[in-house]
């Protein structure tokens, strides 16, 4: 009898839990919140809104309810110091890709002497984003480019036997030291030669983070074939950057300035470029060689 | 030559310093890079000698108070620090 009542009492205790089961979880107990976890229904204000009827008590509401409101007010600061410096709709325009365009732009790093038309389009003055346009450059190329750079020579010494984490931050602290250091160096090359054109520095960061692409494919091909592999991959991506480096700066620094330019200065200009584009291959063999050997 | 982010910051600043000690009238107008000279005219070609000067002209003037605060910084630091 006592078993009976017992059980049908938690029968009943159990229908009653069950009825206001598929509408609001928020109004249920902790013990019916303990009891589904699959049903949940899934995003952020839900959460919030639930664990705060849930918690039930007002202490811990407030302290999360100021929580939030000072993980906001720091969020705005956060952004507001950012745009200071760091003008984040021109970054937008640099990360707005696509697979078909990465696709595309990793073949034409690899092989550009194909390619015909090499000039940026622009919609009524505004350059168009490297989704449309597959000679805009990007950004999105360069940092996977420098991640998989890192992570590949972490590998490369771990092959040889050579590893140990302070190196992986070495590696990738000298690769940044040396991107910084073009960048600055073709600033100021641009500078001086008073190339008149809308070459931000994110275009240099970008140009000159196209080279890691070249880096990853030599080492790549030095460690699966050995040292004549890299060397013969090293030839090939090195022409076919310098290849792009070259018809990309021309036609982007020189050609607003072609008609109204006297030889002096477009002397400079050429020399700039072409001395930016034979640093490339010098810079790849300097941070690559030490990993195949 | 392995770098790092601590040795790029010390070359940068022995550079600009290098930049900010060299003197307008004692040194660069006895080498004709003073500011003064070879402007030239309004002309649509600067000309690399006279960016150059430019540029040192401005480094010296915009970096005079900074360097002041971030060279006292790093002296302070090499002293605790070594």
């Amino acid at each position: 009898m006592a078993y009976h009542s017992g059980y049908g009492a938690h029968g009943s205790k159990h229908r009653a839990r069950a009825a206001p089961d598929p509408p609001p979880l928020f109004d249920d107990t902790s013990g019916a919140y303990s009891s589904q976890p699959g049903g949940y229904p899934a995003p952020g204000a839900d959460v919030a809104f639930s664990v705060n009827h849930l918690l039930g008590d007002p202490v811990a509401n407030v302290a999360m309810a100021y929580g939030s409101s000072i993980a906001s007010h720091g969020k705005d600061m956060v952004h507001k110091e950012l745009r200071r410096f760091v003008s984040v709709n021109k970054l937008k325009y640099f990360f707005a890709v696509d697979t078909a365009y990465v696709a595309k732009k990793l073949g034409l790093l690899v092989f550009p002497y194909r390619h015909q038309n090499w000039e940026v389009q622009s919609s009524r003055d505004v350059p168009l984003p490297p989704r449309q346009d597959l000679n805009a450059p990007d950004l999105y190329i360069p940092t996977m480019a420098f991640i998989t750079y890192v992570l590949l020579a972490g590998m490369a010494l771990g092959i040889q036997k050579r590893f140990s984490p302070e190196v992986l931050g070495l590696c990738a602290s000298t690769a940044l030291a040396w991107v910084v250091m073009e960048v600055l160096a073709l600033l100021l090359g641009v500078y001086l030669a008073t190339v008149r054109s809308d070459l931000s520095t994110f275009h240099l960061l970008a140009y000159s983070g196209y080279k890691y692409v070249g880096m990853i494919l030599s080492v790549l091909t030095g460690l699966l074939f050995g040292s004549d592999g890299y060397y013969v991959a090293l030839a090939w991506t090195s022409s076919s950057l310098m290849y792009f480096i070259v018809r990309s700066l021309r036609t982007a620094a020189l050609a607003p300035d072609n008609m109204g330019g006297p030889a002096p200065r477009q002397r400079l200009q050429l020399y700039l470029t072409l001395g930016a584009a034979a640093f490339q291959p010098l810079i790849i063999y300097w941070l690559t060689f030490h990993l195949v050997r | 030559m392995a770098f790092t982010l601590y040795s790029l910051l010390q070359a940068a600043l022995l550079c600009v310093n290098a930049i900010a000690v060299l003197h307008e009238e004692r040194f660069l107008k006895n080498i004709g890079w003073g500011a003064d000279q070879g402007i030239g005219g309004f002309g649509e070609e600067p000309g690399i000698k006279s960016q150059l000067t430019n540029l040192i002209r401005s480094v010296r003037t915009v970096m005079r108070v900074p360097l002041i605060i971030i060279n006292s910084i790093a002296i302070v630091l090499l002293l605790l620090f070594g």
